[in-house]
């Protein structure tokens, strides 16, 4: 057990990703592409919500409750 | 002096306001415990499961104001205000981390408030009073936000907005919200809670279905905004502009959240480890409700609420903050408007509630039975925080009804640049060894350069214009406080650990030592 929680470890790393994501703001400070009317800057962030929703899901999941 | 009340709208809220309260008293009796210890009043035992932390949290974080100011941020400044969002998103990794190691010690140690972690790492009683007291005053504010929130949804459905009359509503329902608390404890917000979050998903589902449809779709909601609201101002050479304050925002205000007693105290009473774990993984099903709330903003635009003759009155004295009630008022047929004005209300008592109980464990626990009464019973330290609730809530009403709303919400944007100034003594010390005289020369810093900051800016926004090297850094103000703040923290603590190996050669770390 402690085994697998150091070997997973590594995956708390998949944390950052959001944070590169959404604090890199010129990366999606534009209005194209529109998805159902919404200008990019709108949906992607929007879209970030259940992806790091997923991401901390995948942390959880793999390594339990420790 | 009635004339204007919209009769269909007020009967749906008072109905939906007297079931709220029904269920805030029969609270007391709900998983029955002998209410006598400040872990039952103001923990609920500390025995809620998955289901019943996502709606008290969920209720606790994405408060009344959230759902009026957010969107009345887009409505006035648009992109910028949109911040909310990756602000909370950034929230949950970020608390799936800390979080859990918090609830193991807490349950260790007893610990109730913030200022019990950092009271028993550190064993400096001065410290831990910092803490308590900045998580004070950046509550209280907190507290008068969610006051005038229900006044808006009071004058929204038609009462009259100065004058005595005019503040009985806001009167009567906080003193029903004062009762229950007092006899309940935490088990009445985190029941209250899932009637909240019912109504409000009700709300948002039916507004961003319904009023987009009225105004022709989104596009057309998105093509009418003038182009300074549809996005930030983008950096150009020696500016970062809009780019470093949008995201030093989201990151400022997510280390901060959890610093704040109310969140704490709903995170604190959860059942396990896991149940703060699977929160931190569904929570964010409210962010988005929040993204979607925060449109409405853009639709009041395009709706043009703001030019109708007959909100005028409103819109001059509650400002943007009125751009969501209009908007429900002229999309909705008026029993639905009842029902979306309670939505709001309701949502405010629930964090209200749990702010006064987070405030009175803060002031119990760490002023009054560390420098008043050391060997108070658990029974008189219930009972000195069910009083304190009573005298929390009290003073926030007096300060909305006696002081201008802009003092609440100029105090609460300090009292986000306050709260993170804890984020080191509460959070960083879990990893890394700090000295307690140094988080507290920190904190000092912090808090002074922060209020400063936020004065030169005579209170009106939190963003501080950093130059750097020539190149300006528009940028949180809260975070930029807390940057000098750890500088200090961490270089006094190593100054004053190599001055103590080199006088002791046996040394003890300072986290190990107890009161």
């Amino acid at each position: 057990m402690k085994s697998r929680l150091r070997k997973t470890a590594w995956l708390y790393l998949l944390f950052l990703i959001p944070y590169v994501a959404m604090l890199w703001v010129p990366s999606y400070n534009r209005v194209e592409p529109t998805l159902f009317g919404f200008p990019f800057f709108y949906w992607y962030q929007l879209a970030w919500v259940p992806i790091s929703a997923v991401i901390i899901a995948i942390v959880y999941f793999v390594r339990g409750d420790e | 002096m009635f004339e204007h009340i919209n009769p269909i709208a007020t009967a749906v809220f008072g109905a939906l306001f007297v079931l709220v309260s029904a269920l805030g008293f029969m609270a007391a009796r709900w998983r029955q415990a002998p209410l006598g210890t400040l872990h039952e009043w103001g923990l609920g035992g500390g025995r809620f499961g998955t289901l019943v932390s996502w709606f008290l949290i969920g209720g606790d974080l994405y408060t009344a104001y959230t759902f009026i100011a957010v969107p009345a941020l887009l409505f006035g400044a648009g992109a910028m205000g949109f911040f909310a969002v990756p602000y909370t998103i950034l929230i949950y990794p970020f608390a799936f981390l800390v979080l859990p190691r918090l609830w193991v010690e807490a349950r260790e140690h007893g610990h109730v408030t913030s200022a019990d972690f950092v009271r028993q790492r550190f064993g400096s009683p001065m410290l831990a009073l910092a803490v308590a007291c900045t998580g004070l005053i950046a509550t209280m504010p907190y507290i008068a936000l969610q006051l005038i929130g229900i006044q808006v949804v009071v004058a929204a459905l038609g009462f009259p907005t100065r004058g005595f009359v005019g503040e009985l509503p806001l009167l009567v329902s906080f003193l029903i919200l004062a009762a229950y608390t007092y006899k309940s404890g935490l088990r009445a917000p985190a029941l209250i809670a899932i009637v909240k979050d019912v109504l409000i998903y009700i709300t948002i589902i039916a507004a961003i279905i319904i009023i987009p449809a009225q105004l022709g779709g989104y596009d057309k909601i998105f093509a009418g905004l003038p182009p300074d609201k549809l996005l930030l101002k983008p950096a150009v050479r020696n500016d970062f502009a809009g780019m470093s304050a949008y995201a030093t925002l989201a990151l400022g205000s997510a280390l901060a959240l959890f610093l704040y007693p109310h969140s704490l105290t709903a995170v604190l009473s959860a059942d396990s480890v896991k149940t703060v774990k699977r929160n931190m993984m569904l929570l964010p099903a409210y962010s988005l409700l929040l993204g979607l709330i925060a449109l409405l903003g853009f639709m009041a635009i395009a709706a043009r609420v703001d030019k109708l003759p007959q909100y005028a009155e409103y819109f001059a004295q509650y400002k943007g903050n009125f751009a969501v009630p209009a908007l429900f008022l002229e999309s909705f047929p008026d029993w639905f408007a009842g029902v979306a004005l309670a939505a709001l209300a309701i949502g405010a008592l629930v964090p209200a509630a749990i702010m006064s109980i987070a405030a009175a464990n803060l002031f119990t626990r760490n002023i009054y039975r560390e420098f008043v009464r050391p060997d108070c019973t658990s029974e008189q330290e219930t009972q000195m925080a069910q009083i304190v609730s009573l005298v929390v809530k009290v003073g926030a009403v007096a300060f909305v009804l006696a002081l201008p709303t802009q003092y609440a919400i100029q105090l609460q944007l300090l009292g986000g640049i306050w709260i993170i100034q804890t984020l080191p003594a509460v959070i960083l010390a879990l990893y890394m060894r700090f000295d307690p005289r140094a988080l507290l020369a920190g904190w000092i810093v912090g808090m002074a350069w922060g209020t400063w900051a936020a004065a030169a800016q005579n209170f009106a926004s939190s963003t501080h214009p950093l130059v750097l090297f020539g190149v300006k850094v528009p940028g949180y103000a809260a975070l930029y406080a807390l940057a000098l703040n750890l500088s200090v923290s961490v270089l006094l603590s190593l100054v004053l650990r190599k001055r103590r190996n080199q006088s002791s050669p046996s040394r003890r770390p300072e986290a190990k030592l107890r009161a």
